[in-house]
């Protein structure tokens, strides 16, 4: 074995390797930690790589040849635009195309529907032509007998003809011949399943029909939603949008089907980033323990290192051996953390589907798939916690004289850990000054080396903690607290091994604990600002076909029971500063409280001459710098209108930005006097189930949904647990861990001690005396462990809640430090580490004192 | 008339969706004016302008050239306010027959009419898809066509010499023995062609003359047609030569007819007992098998004149786009050896059915 560099490798190889199968229990954990560490990071790669890759290829698919798309707001916009650009003689060929979401009443459920022109869409999206099912009779005067049982293509122009995905028609139940309603605002349209749509694939659930019936159908007469364009051979790509970006209306823009493509992974990308942290954590965490149990192992080693040494065996090899045994954990650890992660990922698949109950994928059906570089990474990523973690123990065994290390009581000498006070307060001003750095490509790079500085900065204070924690004890007291307190600050070290598990767990998991705890509190608060109403009623979801009119509006206004009703209108927009589209939210705002300012005024000064007031979401205010007073121009109605920003709210919504402005406003601009949400102020005394019922009967029970404020809140706050269930589970196996790592500290500790305890029982002390000595040193280690911990934990929160959320997702929320749960985390932490040690003491303590102190003669 | 089925064949649908009576009927006896009559007739359901003709460059090289515009009534969405409701729909196929080629370069286009995209406008002769076009020039003195496709570009002005020529009875042109399968039909003859073409990367210049049919109407062909053989001949002496035969699936003939105008005599419009085509050597082709007469006796008030192509494989074969395969090539005319004139012939119906190849 060339590793040992030694003709009796075979020997060698029993000494190193075979040890770990020695120290079952430590091995086990080691391996547990990192491959819960691979597990995850490779889990969360593995959902979102087949998640993304379904997305691109769905994104492909639905944009064909075309080398760019005109874009723009939600609602579309003129199809004038159309001749325009498909004139462009720099345009080879431009496709129409028409989505909407639409509902489908009684279904609960949306199907995506694309209004194409048949003879445009096969010059650039050829995927997406609709094949109508051989016609079923046709009896009448065909002009060629041999051809009338072909399809009829012309079906394809029919205008209530829909062509169905084959997933779709899966999904939907549907065949060729059956009718299906959409929902149009509170009505509802026929269509005919015609035929279906081949080229879609398999993971893509959509329908296809003429862009005029779409049109019609859906009341969306003269307006498109995008644009496909395939540019002419020898056109220079590069000057080509500058030319079409001339054409275009405010709000209209020309994006790369690549681009567009990004808007959806941009969104999801920060959420990504933050599981893949969470999966690094616990890979470092698995590091430490693979430190501690090396350390311990290399101490207990020590004589048997030096008998090695004294035989002839070198330094490096020496070494080598040591981080083989670290390799091999991780290789094995690694392995099993690969094979749980493919679990995992098949789990998620079957269970929640790819988008990690987030919500960013939704109309994906992802595939598991085999990704060798992906998983080699990680395997590599393991092997890389073993070795390094073993990198300090082998380094302070190559350095031992082998002389030293064959006398007995050497061991203390590993323990002799110098506080290291400067290193770790350069550790933390390297964090704080990380912390003050932008975030790299919309992830905050820095601020993740700032937690990741900040911990080493806590485990490099543990040895001085330790100490000065020990001065801060009562010098009196029984003989066994003076024992600790004396052993503790003697040896610092023992505390930095057995304390470095706590101190990272513990850190990680105050900080999660403080800012989940901060995000439900906030969260919860903008949930009782942004919905004040009494009840809430909509035709359905803001991005699908159904809306109220305002005869409907009206109507419910009217009813028994409902005081007052506020609508709201969902649109989005483009600005030319932000690619994705940013939402725009038309309500009343001056006369309600419903909004979570941060800065500014819900009622700002109205004078002449003053440009509308809007207010924009913190995200707005971050991507485009604005503060409160300052203009923003919105494309509204295809004109740009300048709006003056009078506050910035909190949106946990909309990651991509939000403005809400007056719903007058937007009214007088567009004409458009659709409502997507209605909510509703009821009478004193009304029964809002009552009201409901009545609603219902007003405007028909298939079309319209209605929600209490407070149903929504369970559900969003539901939600929002279960996103950090994933969290609270990681974090329950990092402090077990953690736990474990105190038990065979302390164990490892015992039996290294065993003269010690040896002399302790001659000079008198009863056996359960020397366990309470071991009970609370572990414990003060804990405690020392758990006080770095927390303090490390609360410093990471704070850059959590300041710099890390702030970056990812551009919102806000105030810390809120969740004394209660800290204290009892903490105290049970020190508890539990005492019973550990305690435990692991146990068979030290049981061997007789004679020959203990034997041992050493 | 011609085109009829090949437009069938061509939109690869059997338009019988529509009931005919929703368009307007060809009758009898309506006389034709122009230049109104160049333009659209958008309340019949089909209507095509066929230009066919024969093109020398510079350096004496002869090809064939073909540019069609079809209009076609859907009968869909008359009262659909969106501008992309698909009431009529305009196609356009292209063609240039090279003998150095060895086989026909062509191009088509489809599209809703939806204005400035695509059109068949009103009044006067103009269709258009994007940059592809054939216009009347305002003052009626010339027909301008562009064509512009990756294997060639044409560029053609087209004067014609005199008025329209009108076939059938004054410009009604029976298909069958029933009168109600029936066309408004006219014919432009020797137009006078001057312009450019572009094969591959040779820009030619190019003269010559073709000939331009215009026909509308709304009946559908009956079942019993098969297909049909069609000559549009430029003579040399001035005049001109239509003739038609529909056939029936066993391959007899189920109607025939021509117009044959000599020199600068009036033109006589020939029944079917005076005009008779038989095919005389067949050429099969090698992509879909189906064999064609490509060289016709023609026995005209019983004069006999013979047909030869100006090269065999003139067949269009547009399986991979529009599912139609016909052969519509340049031909000339003999009077025993003397040539004496030049023109297409259009042969469809001889194709095995698209979807069984």
């Amino acid at each position: 074995m060339g590793l040992l560099g030694s003709d009796n490798s075979a020997a060698l190889r029993h000494v190193f390797l075979a040890s770990l199968r020695r120290r079952r229990l430590a091995t086990a954990l080691s391996l547990l930690a990192i491959a819960l560490g691979v597990a995850l990071g490779l889990a969360v790669q593995l959902i979102h790589t087949a998640a993304l890759d379904e997305l691109d290829r769905g994104m492909r698919l639905l944009s064909g040849e075309a080398d760019l798309q005109v874009v723009g707001p939600r609602s579309g916009f003129d199809d004038a635009l159309y001749a325009r650009i498909a004139l462009h003689p720099a345009v080879a060929a431009a496709s129409p195309l028409l989505e909407i979401q639409a509902r489908l009443p009684g279904r609960d459920e949306t199907l995506r529907v694309f209004g194409i022109d048949l003879f445009r869409v096969a010059q650039v999206t050829p995927s997406l032509l609709p094949v109508a099912e051989t016609a079923e009779t046709k009896t009448d005067d065909a002009p060629e007998s041999s051809d009338a049982d072909r399809p009829d293509r012309l079906a394809a122009l029919q205008p209530d003809a829909v062509f169905l995905s084959p997933a779709a028609a899966t999904r939907l139940g549907l065949d060729a011949g059956d009718e299906v309603a959409v929902q149009v605002g509170l009505g509802e349209a026929r269509l005919r399943v015609a035929g279906s749509v081949p080229g879609a694939g398999v993971g893509q659930v959509l329908a296809v029909m003429d862009i005029a019936g779409a049109q019609e159908t859906f009341d969306r007469i003269g307006r498109l939603t995008r644009i496909d364009l395939r540019l002419a051979p020898g056109i220079e790509r590069g000057s080509v949008p500058k030319q079409l970006r001339t054409l275009l209306p405010p709000g209209v823009t020309l994006l790369t089907p690549e681009e567009t493509a990004s808007e959806v992974t941009g969104v999801s990308r920060a959420y990504r980033v933050n599981l893949t942290m969470l999966a690094a954590i616990a890979l470092l965490t698995g590091g430490f323990l693979v430190f501690s149990t090396q350390w311990l192992a290399v101490v207990r080693r020590r004589r048997e290192f030096a008998f090695l040494r004294a035989l002839g065996l070198d330094r490096g090899s020496l070494r080598r051996g040591l981080l083989a045994e670290g390799a091999l954990l991780g290789v094995v650890g690694g392995v099993i953390g690969v094979i749980l992660a493919y679990l995992l990922t098949a789990l998620a698949f079957s269970l929640i589907g790819g988008d990690l109950g987030a919500g960013f994928f939704r109309g994906v059906a992802p595939q598991m798939r085999v990704e060798p570089l992906l998983t080699l990474a990680y395997l590599a990523l393991g092997v890389l916690a073993g070795v390094a973690g073993t990198w300090l123990p082998a380094r302070e065994a190559a350095q031992m004289v082998p002389a030293r290390g064959l006398r007995a009581g050497d061991e203390a000498e590993v323990y002799q850990a110098r506080p290291r006070w400067g290193a770790a307060l350069i550790a933390l001003i390297l964090a704080a000054l990380l912390c003050l750095l932008p975030p790299v490509g919309g992830v905050p790079v820095s601020g993740y080396l700032a937690v990741a500085l900040i911990l080493v900065g806590a485990v490099l204070a543990i040895p001085g903690a330790t100490v000065g924690a020990m001065r801060l004890l009562p010098a009196r007291g029984s003989l066994v607290t003076r024992l600790a307190r004396a052993r503790l600050a003697a040896a610092p070290g023992q505390a930095v091994v057995a304390g470095v598990g706590v101190v990272a767990s513990v850190a990680l998991a105050v900080s999660m604990a403080i800012m989940v705890d901060s995000f439900r509190d906030s969260l919860d608060d903008w949930l009782t600002r942004m919905l004040p109403a009494d009840l809430y009623l909509r035709a359905s979801d803001s991005g699908a076909s159904g809306y109220l009119d305002p005869d409907a509006v009206a109507r419910v206004a009217a009813l028994p029971g409902v005081a007052a009703v506020r609508p709201v209108r969902f649109e989005s927009l483009r600005i030319g500063e932000v690619r994705e589209a940013i939402a725009l939210i038309a309500r009343p705002v001056q006369d309600t409280s419903g909004l979570p300012l941060v800065a500014g005024t819900l009622d700002p000064p109205d004078g002449p001459g003053t440009d509308p007031p809007t207010w924009i979401s913190e995200a707005l205010a971050d991507r485009l710098d604005l503060g409160v007073g300052d203009p923003l121009a919105l494309p509204i109605g295809e004109q740009l209108q300048i709006f003056r920003v009078v506050g910035i709210w909190r949106d946990y919504a909309r990651q991509q930005g939000a403005a809400v402005i007056e719903l007058a406003t937007f009214r007088a601009l567009t004409g458009d006097r659709r409502t997507n949400d209605l909510g509703l102020t009821l009478a004193p005394k009304a029964d809002p189930v009552q009201v409901m019922t009545a609603i219902r009967a007003t405007l028909g029970d298939r079309v319209s949904e209605m929600i209490l404020p407070g149903e929504l809140r369970g559900m969003i706050l539901q939600v929002f647990d279960r996103t950090f269930l994933a969290t609270y589970l990681m974090l329950a196996v990092a402090v077990t861990i953690g736990l474990f790592g105190i038990g065979t500290t302390f164990a490892a500790l015992a039996s290294s001690r065993r003269k010690e305890f040896g002399i302790l029982r001659h000079l008198g002390l009863p056996r359960c005396r020397i366990g309470a000595l071991l009970a609370l040193e572990a414990a003060l280690t804990a405690a020392v462990g758990v006080g770095v911990g927390l303090v490390a934990g609360g410093a990471i929160a704070l850059i959590l809640i300041e710099v890390i959320n702030p970056q990812s997702f551009h919102w806000s929320m105030d810390m809120q430090l969740p004394f209660g749960l800290l204290l009892v985390f903490g105290s049970a932490m020190i508890l539990l580490a005492a019973l550990a040690a305690r435990l692991a003491g146990r068979q030290a303590m049981r061997q007789d004192a004679v020959l203990a102190v034997r041992e050493d003669w | 008339m011609r085109a009829w089925l090949a437009l069938v064949l061509m939109l690869g649908w059997p338009i019988s969706s529509v009931a005919a009576s929703d368009f307007a009927t060809v009758v009898e006896g309506r006389s034709l004016a122009f230049p109104a009559d160049t333009g659209a007739h958008p309340d019949f359901r089909t209507e095509w302008w066929y230009i066919t003709g024969w093109l020398t460059d510079e350096t004496g090289s002869e090809r064939g050239f073909q540019v069609t515009f079809f209009r076609v009534g859907t009968g869909i969405g008359a009262d659909n306010p969106s501008r992309f409701a698909p009431r009529q729909l305009i196609l356009a196929h292209a063609a240039i027959a090279d003998p150095a080629a060895g086989a026909l370069i062509h191009a088509e286009r489809i599209e809703r009419a939806l204005d400035p995209v695509a059109g068949a406008a009103v009044g006067r002769t103009r269709a258009w898809i994007g940059d592809w076009e054939l216009v009347l020039e305002e003052e009626g003195t010339q027909y301008r066509t562009r064509i512009r496709s990756d294997a060639f570009d044409l560029d053609l002005a087209l004067a014609p010499p005199g008025p329209p020529l009108l076939n059938g009875r004054e410009g009604f042109s029976q298909k069958t023995p029933d009168p109600s399968n029936a066309s408004y039909y006219y014919s432009r003859p020797q137009l006078a062609v001057d312009g450019r073409i572009r094969i591959e990367r040779a820009d030619l210049k190019v003269s010559g003359h073709a000939w331009l049919d215009h026909e509308w109407s709304s009946e559908i062909m009956p079942a019993e047609a098969r297909g049909w053989d069609w000559i549009g001949i430029n003579l040399h002496d001035g005049g001109s030569l239509m003739a038609f035969r529909m056939r029936t699936d066993d391959g007899s003939p189920l109607w025939a007819a021509a117009t044959l105008q000599e020199g600068t005599a009036p033109a006589r419009i020939l029944v079917p007992e005076q005009v008779r085509l038989l095919p005389r050597r067949r050429w099969q082709s090698p992509r879909t098998g189906a064999e064609y007469p490509v060289e016709w006796t023609l026995e005209i008030e019983g004069r006999t004149l013979r047909l030869e192509p100006l090269m065999d494989d003139q067949e269009l074969d547009g399986r991979r786009s529009t599912g139609v395969v016909y052969w519509e090539g340049a031909v000339r005319v003999y009077d025993d050896e003397r040539e004496i004139g030049r023109g297409y012939l259009e042969m469809t119906g001889y194709a095995q059915r698209p979807d069984n190849l």
